[in-house]
Parts: C-alpha cells; structure tokens; sequence
C-alpha cells in the first residue's frame, strides 16, 4: 500500500501541468478564476486546443481518438483541469453521449458522430427529464412513433443546460406506450435543427442562462439516429449515468476553490487584520479542508479499485458516496467564499459582458453570491442526493 | 499509487481477524472484562503466539518490521473486536519509545520479554493539569548520585493498574511547559515509592493513577537522552494517533453493520423499520461518515512514515478530526436507530459508541486538532 504517486504518475502529472499551463488562453483561465460564466467560444476554443494535443476525448478506446491511460492517469488529468482551473471537455458530448455511442452506436454512428464530438464540433445537450420526470426519470412522456424510415417525436425536455448552444440532443423516449415504464424507453440523436424543436430559455436564481426547456412538436428524426435496438434505452441511460466513476467527486475544483478563498481572504481586512488570520474562520476552513482530504482519499480508492477491476463489475461501493460528499463539499466552498466576500456580496447582476472592475465593486466580489446560487444544483443534477441515499441504500446496505 | 495489501498483511490480517472471531465474541469479552486485570491473559498470549506483540519492533530486536500498515490491520480488528488487552499501551506507547528511543542494552532487556507476551507496559505521562498538552510534564526527576529521583503524580495511566513496567515522563530541567528538559524513565510497576490507583473508563477498560514518592531510577533506566524525551514522545503520539484511527474504523464498522442487521430484523407497524426513508438515509449518511473515516485513518498510515514532523503533525491532527466526529456521528446514530436496545449494558452497540468517545478524547479530541489544523494554517499547505 503506498498512497503516493510513483515517479512515472508524477511525471506525467507534471507533463500535464506544463501543457495546460502553457496552452490556457489566459482570458479563459480569469474567468474561471473569478466564477465568471465562460462563452460557447471560450469552451469550444479551449476543447479544440486540448483535441490538437490529442487529450478532448482522454477517456475513449485509442480507436476512437482517446489516450489509453489508466484511471489514475485519467484521474491524475481531470484534477490538473480542474486545479488550473480550466474548463474540462464539454461533458455531454465526451463523457456521455460519446462513450453510449462508442459502446452501443452502429458503425455510422461511430464515424458520423465521434470525431465531431472530439473536436466539439457539434455541441451536445442531454435530452433527459421532463417536466413530469425528474428523479422518476422513468415516468418520461415524450414520444417517439416510427413511421416509416423515421421516428416522429413529440414531447417536452426541461433542464436542458446549454441546449442554447446544442447542434445535437441525445434523448430518451417513448417508443412502446404499451411496455411499462423502463421497457419502451429508446435512445435518440436529434438535430437541433430539425423542424419542430423550439428552445426557451429558463433563467435561474442566480441570474444566469444555462438551462432550457425543449419543445418537440411532429420533429421527424430519421430512424438511423436510433442508438442501439429500439427499447433498450434506459439500458444505455444507465450506462451513461454510471459511466464515469473517476472524477465524480470533482475534487480538484474544490481544491481550487480553497486556494482562492485563502487567497481572497488574505486580502479582506476585518478591523485591520486579515480575515484569514481570524480563529473562526481559520477553524472553518480547516475543518472544510479536513472533509476534502477524506473525499480526495475515497475517490483515489475508488480509482485504484476501478484499475484493479480493470473495468469489469460494479464499481467500488465508496463511488456512490463520491457525489454526494463531492456536491456538499463543492457547495461550502461557494458559502465560504460568500461569506469572504461579505456585504460586498449584495450588488448583483453580473452579466456576461461585463469585462473589467465595477464601481460599486470588484469582479471577484460580483460572482460569489451567483456562484453559491448555481452551485446548489451539483446536489440536484445527475440524480439528486436523496436519489444517491436510496441508491447506497438498496444497493450496498441492501435496505 | 494502490492500496493493496501485500501477501503476508493479508496473511496477518486474515489470522487476526480469525482470532478474534473466535476468541472475542461479545459474551467472551464480557467475561474478559471481569477478570482481575480488566482483561485476559489467555488471549495476550495468543497475541504472543500469532507474533501480533512483534509487528511493529526491528528484526534486529527480535520483532517482525512491520510497517504501519500492519499495525493498521491490527489494530482496526481490535477495534471490530473491543479488544481489552493493553496492545495500545504496551506495543504502540512504550513500545514506540523503545523503538525510538531506547538503547541497545534496554531493547535487549525489554523487547523480547514483551514479544513473548511476558512482560506489558504503559505510558506514565499524561497529568492532569495537562488537559491536551503534550509538552505538560510537572513530575520532577533528579539528579541522585548516580541515578534520579522521581517525584509527582501521573494521571489516566492507560491500564497502569496491571502493567508490569511504566514508562515515566519527568521534568530534568527547565519549567512545566518547556520543550527540553523532559527525561523517559523505566520504572518498575512494583518498585518502591510507586503507588496505583486503578479504575475504570468509561469504555469499560481501566486507568491508574500513579503517584511516584521518592522513586529511584539509574542512568541505565533513563530512555534516550534525560532532557530530550519529548522529541521521542512527539513521534510515539504521532504513530499512535494513526493507530487509534485504525482502531476506530474497526469499531466504526462493526457498530455500523450492527445497526444496518438490526434494521433488517426489527418489525414495526407491520413492515421491517428499514423500509423507512428517514431510517435509509441516516444509514447510509453513517456510511459516509465511516467511509470518510476510514480514508483518513489511511491518510494517517500513509503520512505518520513522513519525515516531516510538521507535515506529519497536520495529518494526524486532519485525520482526528475526521475519526473523532464520524465517531461520534455513528456512534450516536447507532443508540439512535436501536432505541431502547441501543441504552442497554446488555447489547454491543453501546460499547461499541462509548469506545468511540474515548478514542475521540485520547491524544486530543476532534476539536483541539481542529484547533491545532487551523493555527498552522490548514491541511493544504503546498498544493
């Protein structure tokens, strides 16, 4: 047992460190920095920068354009991401829709779809919850009737992040009314384009637009857009949510997050003295540090285990703690940088515009309560963490 | 990076944990516990006889080289079991100082007798005044032609009452709190000016109280160097901090399958009470707890080998933090979803909470290493 990193997983952490260091465009790296949104281009740019190095797509089989590193290797790369802080690959093409594909796409699929998605050169959104069918994502009511060589759709799709931005949407729907719930679920590739898809926006608590609703009014979808065999597609779904077990917990953001807000607030004074050499807050913060440390330590466990299986079998029993823990921890760095910033915290409406330091404020003061708004959906996203307790309860403690 | 056990720690692993199974079931243990000493003999030699007294010892002095994984091991079945016998005092605490500290005529006395299962010790340093200060050492020890003279009290002696040797902090030189001037002395239990007062913890295991009149001890008794005893307590509390952790995600997850089993058996209102929603979650929360636990008494494994004494210091003090309160978390959540059965002397879980608090309060509760975390500017120090 030897928790450590060897030479050679240091070497290439240090390798990986030096490319993103190097290749970050500094205007990318600011904004995530100071929590401020980033553009279509900015994460498009940055994708395509990565895709040139060879490392968009570090997760899939070498055919398809990925690496061929282990988990720790994918780990060690994630965590460089996150700790630079730059965005990470966009995830709905690269961690999700792509790996379904890669696992359960014809062969057309793979051709047509993968190097597209490498090279985020069609942008993806996930096609999931409805209205009616959030944690009972089963209970979706969007169809899809064949008729002839095409499915017609018909439905609603809510929660859509970046579906402003999407080329393309990977849906579930319905395409056997008569089977029960889980049974008549199908996998669809949509364009966005398609006639019939209308996209309105939603805005959220924190002042932003990154989700969307997605109307789907008689959108004819040709049939060769089907993943995999008709009805199998809550299969593919559970493949999809259970597919990356390796940076759940994201701690490598939250790390980051603690750099910045010892940081910050080293520069916030209270009555003449740093809020950082305040005692409260010093135990606060290491107290925070102490959790991560223990997730850090669990998701390294789960990691090395994922190695050892080799990618066979269920995962690790401690992975389904990681996202749970991951999300709580994530979100009390985005209290705790609130709480840093203080009365400065109460102006608000930053939009995406908006370039350098403000008069009532400066930039990193504006985004910490937008921040701590949007971060309360990592515990909702993905499956909920009341979903998550259910899963670790059926599935290790068998209640 | 792996977190795989070699052959022979799962060998070790696989005969302790045998060993305890048989030979520790809860009505066992309970008839342990009323024996004169507070626990068996019987079962130390078995230690003996299984090479646990000599992990963690040299080859050299007749011990095994384990690293801290094997104690780890070790230590988390004591901890599944509610082991009794004085491991912790003998092989962790004094053990350590001999590993340490002694010199080689002391470990050519000592170490084998203790493998052998012949001989247990315990630490004399803690005081009352102390509270979580290490550096606390009031007990005076003084030149005495050519030997010392130990002189003050000695409190919450971890089974002080039944060891056969103590190892006494004593001031040399300097006042109370100073960092020198703090010398380790082997003192036999029996000898003159020694008094015991034995009692039990609130675990169930014993202490003593150990006044020192007139105490003679030679200069071939003193550990190391008189005045520099501290720096060898510094790294003895340190592993031990490592092994309490160990310790305690044994109990850890002992009380926590305990509690899942009872959920599963106990019927309420026509249906098993773990059907129960609110009943799942505070499982599985507690799961979290002990899985968080168990990552840190890893981290403490991992970095109590670092020769970076500060280094070090913030990982165990993280790692205390995190076993201190996941402790007591399930160890409250434990009583909580037993009910009545979980308040009573006659069923395991309790023992199994009131062990948790007291390796939350040993070497320092949650709390006072937050305290030490934080006033040395945190855990991430050079990421």
């Amino acid at each position: 047992m030897d928790l450590r990193f060897t030479p050679e997983e240091i070497a290439f952490r240090d390798e990986v460190r030096s490319f993103i260091r190097a290749a970050l465009p500094a205007s990318i790296r600011h904004k995530m920095v100071e929590g401020r949104d980033l553009s279509r281009d900015d994460v498009v740019a940055w994708q395509r920068i990565l895709n040139r190095r060879g490392w968009s797509v570090a997760n899939w089989p070498k055919e398809w354009g990925g690496t061929g590193w282990g988990p720790i290797q994918q780990y060690i790369f994630m965590e460089e991401i996150q700790m630079a802080p730059a965005p990470r690959p966009l995830a709905y093409g690269v961690f999700m829709v792509g790996p379904v594909i890669i696992a359960f796409g014809s062969e057309a699929q793979k051709r047509r779809f993968l190097p597209r998605i490498a090279n985020l050169d069609d942008w993806w959104c996930q096609g999931f919850s409805e209205p009616a069918a959030g944690s009972d994502l089963a209970a979706l009511k969007t169809t899809a009737r064949r008729d002839g060589g095409e499915y017609v759709v018909n439905g609603q799709k809510t929660w859509t992040t970046y579906a402003q931005y999407a080329d393309w949407v990977f849906c579930l729907v319905r395409t056997d009314p008569a089977a029960k719930k889980q049974r008549g679920i199908s996998f669809l590739l949509i364009d966005m384009k398609s006639k019939g898809v209308v996209v309105r926006p939603i805005e959220t608590i924190d002042g932003g637009h990154e989700i969307n609703e997605i109307f789907f009014d008689d959108v004819r979808v040709p049939a060769d857009n089907l993943v995999g065999e008709e009805n199998k597609g809550w299969d593919y779904a559970k493949f999809l949510l259970g597919s990356e077990r390796t940076n759940i917990a994201r701690v490598g953001v939250s790390k980051e997050r603690i750099r910045r807000i010892k940081e910050l607030a080293a520069r916030v004074q209270v009555r003449g003295r740093p809020l950082l050499d305040d005692d409260i807050f010093r135990r606060k913060l290491a107290s925070l540090e102490v959790e991560l440390k223990a997730l850090e330590i669990t998701q390294l466990r789960v990691v090395a285990a994922e190695r050892n299986r080799a990618g066979r079998g269920t995962p690790d029993p401690a992975s389904s703690i990681l996202k749970i823990k991951g999300s709580e921890i994530q979100q009390a760095t985005a209290e705790l940088l609130l709480q840093v910033v203080g009365p400065q915290a109460m102006p608000y409406g930053l939009g995406d515009d908006i370039g350098g330091a403000l008069a009532f404020g400066e930039l990193w003061e504006m985004t910490a309560a937008p921040t701590y708004y949007n971060w309360r959906k990592i515990s909702i996203y993905g499956g909920s963490n009341e979903i998550q307790k259910n899963i670790v309860a059926r599935s290790i403690l068998g209640l | 990076m792996d977190f795989d056990l070699t052959e022979d720690q799962r060998m070790i692993q696989d005969s302790v944990e045998r060993l305890m199974a048989d030979r520790y079931t809860f009505e066992l243990r309970q008839k342990y516990r009323r024996e004169a000493e507070g626990w068996s003999r019987a079962v130390w030699r078995k230690y003996a006889e299984l090479g646990l007294l000599a992990l963690p010892f040299d080859q050299q002095d007749g011990g095994l080289s384990g690293t801290p994984v094997e104690t780890m091991i070790v230590m988390e079945s004591f901890g599944r079991a509610l082991a009794l016998e004085p491991f912790f005092g003998t092989i962790i605490l004094a053990g350590g100082i001999l590993r340490h500290g002694a010199g080689a005529a002391q470990r050519e006395a000592i170490i084998p007798r203790i493998v052998a299962g012949e001989m247990t010790l315990a630490l004399a340093h803690h005081e009352r005044e102390a509270r979580y200060a290490r550096d606390h050492v009031a007990v005076t020890a003084k030149r005495s032609g050519d030997g010392w003279i130990l002189q003050g009290r000695k409190d919450l002696v971890l089974q002080g009452d039944s060891v056969d040797r103590l190892i006494v902090s004593a001031r040399t030189a300097g006042a109370t709190q100073d960092a020198d001037g703090v010398g380790l002395f082997l003192v036999d239990a029996r000898a003159q000016g020694v008094s015991r007062h034995g009692y039990p913890t609130q675990d169930g295991l014993r202490a003593a109280t150990v006044t020192l009149d007139s105490v003679h001890a030679s200069t071939a008794d003193v550990v190391g160097h008189p005045a520099q005893g501290l720096s060898i307590l510094a790294r003895v509390f340190d592993e031990a901090t490592a092994a309490i952790c160990a310790e305690a995600v044994g109990a850890m997850a002992a009380l926590h399958a305990l509690t899942v089993d009872y959920l599963k058996q106990r019927e309420q209102f026509g249906v098993k009470i773990g059907s129960f929603q609110a009943l799942q979650h505070r499982a599985v929360d507690m799961f979290m707890s002990l899985e968080q636990a168990r990552s840190m008494a890893l981290f403490a494994t991992m970095m109590v080998s670092s020769s970076n004494a500060a280094e070090r210091g913030r990982a165990m003090s993280a790692a205390k933090v995190q076993i201190g309160r996941s402790g007591r978390y399930i160890g409250e959540q434990a009583i909580q979803l037993h009910g009545g059965i979980g308040m009573t002397m006659e069923y395991k879980a309790g023992h199994y909470f009131k062990r948790l608090t007291m390796l939350d309060i040993l070497l320092g509760d949650s709390e006072h290493h937050l305290g030490e975390l934080a006033a040395g500017g945190g855990l991430f120090q050079d990421e």
